[in-house]
């Protein structure tokens, strides 16, 4: 072992930059060593199980001859819209996005590498910013491209001429634009409130199942209640709206103009809880 | 903040509970520059006390500065401070140089440093030549230099070492001393902990010995030993040609507290309170040549000693 090696002189970081060019540096170093790991980790194998649940179930579609009930183009939209909100959005994308920002801390807890983070000469809410990034770059990569890819899937093999004039002609390029906006905006919502679930409970699975209860029974909740949730925000955007069936309670759709802004300033809000919860978080793996 | 407690680490009456069960308790501490072993056995608080310092933990009660820094601001406490753990872990799929490499980069070191300081840190473990081969497949003595690297990467001025000679073989574990030897004599102030008495006494300025979360004792090893005297006198070998004769002259004079001839007839234990003052009595002895005496040698003056008497030889 070398008890020569030459030092080198270094300047402390903080000497040589501004703040802000010293965090953007630091989040982007921690978001190329997480995206990278959501990507490539063994945990990711069950994202990618989950992203390619309507893809095959859609493959599936494409190859089988469709029935006189899928016979009319038209319908196609509305149909669209129903797998959407129901496989993509409250499955795909609201259990992908808990898998991949649960496992931000709650994954390095597991893995007891968490403290190389917390011995690093990086705030806290640097670290935190820099995690919850690179889960939005994984779950929006990821998820917009299952929306995209199963609207493809389900306008194209039957219908291709239609599906052609529908995308470049029609409604279909808005559409997708649309659904593309919600999925992001699902994720980012979404993505903040798992990253604090796993932040706060060693047993984040639980609190994720509430979530989504709460989520699913919002068309019977009365219209305030109903306010109190993602997915009325995500709802409202949708561009073909479905019936929410005859127990439904009905409340006005929240207007864009409202509801985006309204679920980012939810999610800085949670996000804000997240940075005091990081700031006082301590590492002990045995309680792990 | 003063001079001198921007040169060192303070601990404040500083407490530490994990729900109702003791971890450190009413620590008050001040450690100075230079090498300061933590000792104590399984459970006493040593790596409580190591992740308090670096806000792995936060005090209970109490408050923690290492040089002027409180502990709860990572961002300007690991550009002075690197912790080598215990945690036998790593982030998956990386190999020595990318491990070293993208703390670093998170600790944000502009690229163009981050080679130069990577390959210091390899080269002074003596890791270069594994550097490029995953962590998964180094052996456990690797494991704990690659972590040994990544904690001096950045150059820190205090070094933190929890249990850092566990797992290697002699021969390392001899480079690895020499290693701590050599960062000291550089300015650094290392915090070791271990539970191999001989290779701390070896290597340590000052100790600080803990039992139950408390701080049992502190300073130099010496110095710890001679505020024993009264409740646990020095012993001391004297070999010379006649223990007896010895034993009866030291006896008239008052000094020696207890005295036995040595199993091989050769020599003689005496226990003193007063070390000083027996060395002197001891010359004006010998100067009678009445005794020719081969050495003399203190048996309980160090660090095992101290830690038996201190906390108990379990």
């Amino acid at each position: 072992m070398s008890s020569t090696a030459e030092t080198i002189n270094i300047q402390p970081a903080t000497a040589i930059d501004s703040s802000w060019s010293l965090w953007l540096r630091q989040i982007a170093a921690i978001m190329r060593l997480d995206v990278k790991r959501n990507f490539l980790g063994k945990r990711a194998v069950l994202i990618y199980l989950m992203a390619l649940m309507p893809i095959g179930l859609l493959s599936l579609m494409a190859i089988l001859p469709v029935g006189h009930a899928w016979a009319d183009f038209a319908e196609y939209p509305l149909r669209f819209s129903l797998i959407y909100n129901a496989l993509i959005l409250r499955t795909v994308v609201f259990f992908g996005c808990a898998w991949i920002f649960m496992n931000l801390f709650r994954g390095e807890l597991v893995d007891r590498s968490l403290h190389y983070y917390f011995l690093s000469a990086v705030r806290r809410e640097v670290l935190l910013a820099g995690k919850y990034l690179s889960g939005l770059v994984t779950s929006i990569i990821l998820f917009t491209a299952v929306t995209v890819v199963s609207m493809l899937l389900l306008f194209m093999p039957h219908f291709f001429s239609a599906s052609v004039r529908f995308f470049l002609d029609g409604a279909g390029m808005g559409q997708m634009l649309t659904y593309i906006v919600i999925t992001v905006l699902a994720c980012v919502g979404y993505g903040a409130f798992f990253m604090v679930v796993g932040l706060f409970f060693r047993n984040p699975i639980i609190p994720a199942l509430v979530l989504y209860g709460w989520e699913w029974i919002n068309f019977l909740l009365p219209p305030l209640l109903k306010k109190i949730s993602v997915i009325h925000y995500l709802n409202s955007l949708v561009p073909v709206p479905l019936s929410e069936g005859p127990f439904a309670v009905v409340a006005s759709p929240t207007p864009a103009w409202i509801s985006i802004p309204g679920l980012v300033i939810v999610t800085v809000l949670v996000l804000i809880v997240a940075g005091r919860r990081i700031r006082r978080m301590e590492i002990r793996y045995g309680g792990d | 903040m003063s001079e001198s407690s921007a040169q060192t680490i303070v601990f404040d009456n500083v407490s530490k509970f994990y729900g109702e069960i003791l971890g450190v308790n009413r620590v008050n501490l001040t450690i100075p520059l230079g090498i300061t072993s933590l000792v104590g056995p399984n459970g006493a608080g040593k790596t409580t006390l190591m992740n308090l310092m670096t806000g792995l933990l936060r005090p209970s009660r109490g408050e923690v500065r290492v040089l002027g820094v409180p502990t709860d601001q990572p961002e300007e406490l690991f550009r002075k401070v690197g912790y080598c753990s215990q945690f036998d872990s790593f982030p998956a799929g990386m190999t020595g140089r990318e491990f070293i490499n993208a703390f670093l980069m998170v600790s944000g070191f502009p690229r163009k440093q981050i080679g130069d300081l990577s390959e210091g840190a390899l080269q002074r473990v003596d890791l270069l030549p594994a550097a490029d081969r995953k962590i998964g497949a180094y052996s456990k003595g690797m494991r704990q230099r690659i972590r040994l690297a990544q904690s001096i990467a950045h150059q820190p001025s205090v070094l933190i070492l929890d249990e850092p000679l566990n797992g290697l073989d002699p021969m390392v574990r001899a480079e690895t001393i020499a290693l701590f030897r050599q960062l000291a004599a550089d300015g650094l102030h290392l915090i070791i902990s271990s539970h191999i008495l001989h290779e701390v006494d070896m290597m340590s300025d000052r100790v600080v010995l803990l039992n139950n979360g408390y701080v049992v004792a502190e300073g130099a090893v010496h110095g710890v030993r001679d505020e024993m005297d009264v409740e646990h006198p020095m012993q001391i070998l004297i070999r010379c040609d006649q223990p007896s004769l010895l034993a009866a002259r030291m006896f008239q004079k008052n000094e020696v507290v207890e005295a036995r001839v040595h199993d091989d007839r050769h020599g003689l234990f005496v226990k003193t309170r007063n070390p000083d003052r027996f060395y002197l009595l001891l010359n004006e002895v010998v100067a009678t040549g009445e005794i020719e005496v081969e050495s003399v040698a203190p048996v309980d003056d160090d660090l095992s000693a101290v830690y038996e008497y201190l906390i108990g030889a379990d």
